[in-house]
């Protein structure tokens, strides 16, 4: 696969949105009209446990969907960062919460990102979109895609009944794309 | 490509049953494979059918061929440790010839096993499926996509042959979203079901499904009328797909998502020079022996990749008539084959090694 292929790994605890901030980005590369694939860890796991994701977004057909060596990795928990931050592939992004996560990236090889996603989205009455949040961050680091398109792919993905919601994650995704780190 | 949508493979099963007509489910919970009952209880009413979650999967498969009896397309589907419970059934399907489909979406064995995907049941599916002579034609998918398309398949095959068609396929394909087009499926023309029971009208004399025959020769001859039919699906339903093998000296087969683990080792074998192709079966039952001994004439040596000890790698050798070497790259009990897996064996391949070395 060329080097323009996407290949992302999201991992946190679940019930923070891992599968659903997948499921966003997968979305998006169908509506850019590339070759998608979304891979959940399942299992007894998911439950209060650890939850990951593999996201593969390419021009090319795609072979295996099992993202091993990411190069752009997205956590929410510190043991995600432990496990995977190793895999990476140089020159990768990384972008983490540093609100959940107290160390720093130990690569100097990769460009990283933390972001206070958990304590945005708390101050914004909206707690439980830090993943929304790191999305719109990670959205607008790798160029994915303007945060127009991404209400856009946000809207096509949250069911019509649930308009609160739309509105929530919009905001969230806002957050994410206007974010900037205290220097 | 607005007309394609992401689903979950399961689901894509389920909606290429739908499409296909499918208006009969039956079926018991269990992992990795549950989205399909889940999509079918959702759908299935609101398009006039019948879902029934059964009291059992031995209840399932009853159930099946009981709405098969009546002519009707009905389907079940399950994980491994279901499908044991459910050889009893596919024996009397196969007996009765009666067209039915079944879904089996693997996790890993022997016993209770465990639920992550595995490609264990290959010996279950192809060579043993319940007692007696008998085969199911086994269709095995490698994207979302090909889990709608051959589902649709499988309705079609199974009334054609009045043979179980069965969707062989595991916990990765199952729980995985990729886009489908769901737009390119019409149910040809239905298929008469003369034999099927749906009452005489005083018009007819009664059809009988049965599968009991106490007389050996009249047996036997059930048997051999069922076994000129399988020849037929072995020489016009076998299909296989192949991907970059014009030159190659090493033949990786490998089927379901193994064969999607397997591209990118031989892409990777591709970049260092190594000429090295796919030949991955669609059918399982009728395996593609015919184009593997074709390619074993120019190759120097196959690899079998797959998610079991070896249960593939078997017909692979049957199918060159071990006139090369077959590799083996094999994990199991749910846990995935990698790339450099993959890739090493197509080194040692290709070095000339002694695959028993």
């Amino acid at each position: 696969m060329s080097a323009e292929t996407k290949r992302i790994l999201l991992a946190g605890f679940g019930g923070q949105g891992i599968l659903f901030a997948g499921k966003f980005l997968a979305s998006l590369g169908l509506s850019q009209e590339r070759e998608v694939s979304w891979l959940p860890s399942y299992g007894p796991e998911m439950r209060g446990g650890t939850a990951n994701c593999s996201v593969i977004i390419s021009r090319e057909r795609i072979g295996s969907p099992i993202v091993s060596a990411p190069n752009i990795l997205v956590c929410m928990n510190g043991p995600s960062l432990e496990k995977f931050e190793p895999a990476m592939e140089g020159g990768g992004v990384l972008f983490y919460d540093s609100s959940l996560i107290n160390r720093q990236a130990v690569r100097d090889d990769i460009s990283v990102f933390g972001i206070p996603a958990t304590q945005m989205a708390t101050d914004h009455q909206m707690a439980a979109l830090a993943n929304v949040v790191l999305l719109g961050k990670l959205l607008r680091e790798t160029g994915l895609c303007d945060e127009g398109t991404a209400g856009q792919v946000m809207q096509d993905i949250v069911p019509g009944r649930k308009q609160d919601l739309l509105e929530a994650n919009i905001r969230a995704l806002a957050l994410g794309f206007r974010y900037e780190a205290a220097v | 490509m607005a007309s394609k949508v992401l689903m979950k493979g399961n689901e894509a099963i389920a909606e290429g049953a739908l499409l296909a007509g499918c208006r009969h489910y039956f079926g018991y919970p269990i992992t990795p494979q549950t989205e399909i009952a889940a999509y079918m209880a959702k759908k299935m009413p609101k398009l006039g059918g019948t879902f029934l979650q059964a009291e059992s999967e031995v209840a399932a498969i009853n159930m099946v061929i009981g709405a098969s009896a009546a002519g009707r397309r009905a389907m079940t589907s399950s994980s491994s440790p279901g499908f044991a419970l459910k050889s009893e059934g596919l024996s009397y399907l196969a007996g009765c010839d009666l067209p039915a489909v079944v879904v089996n979406i693997q996790r890993g064995g022997p016993g209770l096993g465990g639920i992550q995907p595995s490609q264990a049941d290959y010996y279950h599916a192809t060579k043993s499926a319940g007692h007696g002579d008998f085969r199911m034609l086994v269709l095995a998918p490698n994207s979302v996509q090909e889990m709608l398309d051959y589902a649709f398949e499988a309705f079609e095959l199974a009334d054609k042959y009045r043979i179980t068609a069965m969707l062989l396929s595991d916990g990765t394909l199952g729980q995985m979203m990729e886009p489908v087009d769901t737009a390119t499926k019409v149910p040809g023309p239905s298929i008469d079901k003369p034999w099927a029971l749906t009452g005489t009208g005083e018009q007819r004399p009664p059809n009988l499904v049965n599968s009991l025959y106490l007389t050996p020769e009249e047996l036997e001859g059930t048997v051999f009328v069922r076994y000129d039919r399988y020849k037929v699906i072995e020489e016009k339903e076998t299909r296989y797909e192949e991907y970059l093998t014009d030159d190659a000296d090493i033949v990786v087969v490998a089927y379901g998502a193994a064969s999607r683990i397997a591209q990118n080792a031989i892409d990777a074998a591709r970049r260092d020079g190594l000429k090295t192709g796919l030949l991955r079966p669609i059918t399982l039952w009728p395996f593609p022996k015919k184009p593997l001994f074709r390619l074993a004439q120019k190759a120097t040596a196959f690899v079998a990749a797959e998610l079991s000890m070896g249960q593939m790698a078997e017909d692979v050798e049957l199918a060159v008539r071990c006139q090369r070497p077959v590799f083996l790259c094999r994990r199991t009990g749910g846990v995935m084959i990698t790339p450099e897996e993959v890739l090493q064996k197509i080194r040692e391949a290709a070095l000339g090694q002694d695959p028993a070395a």
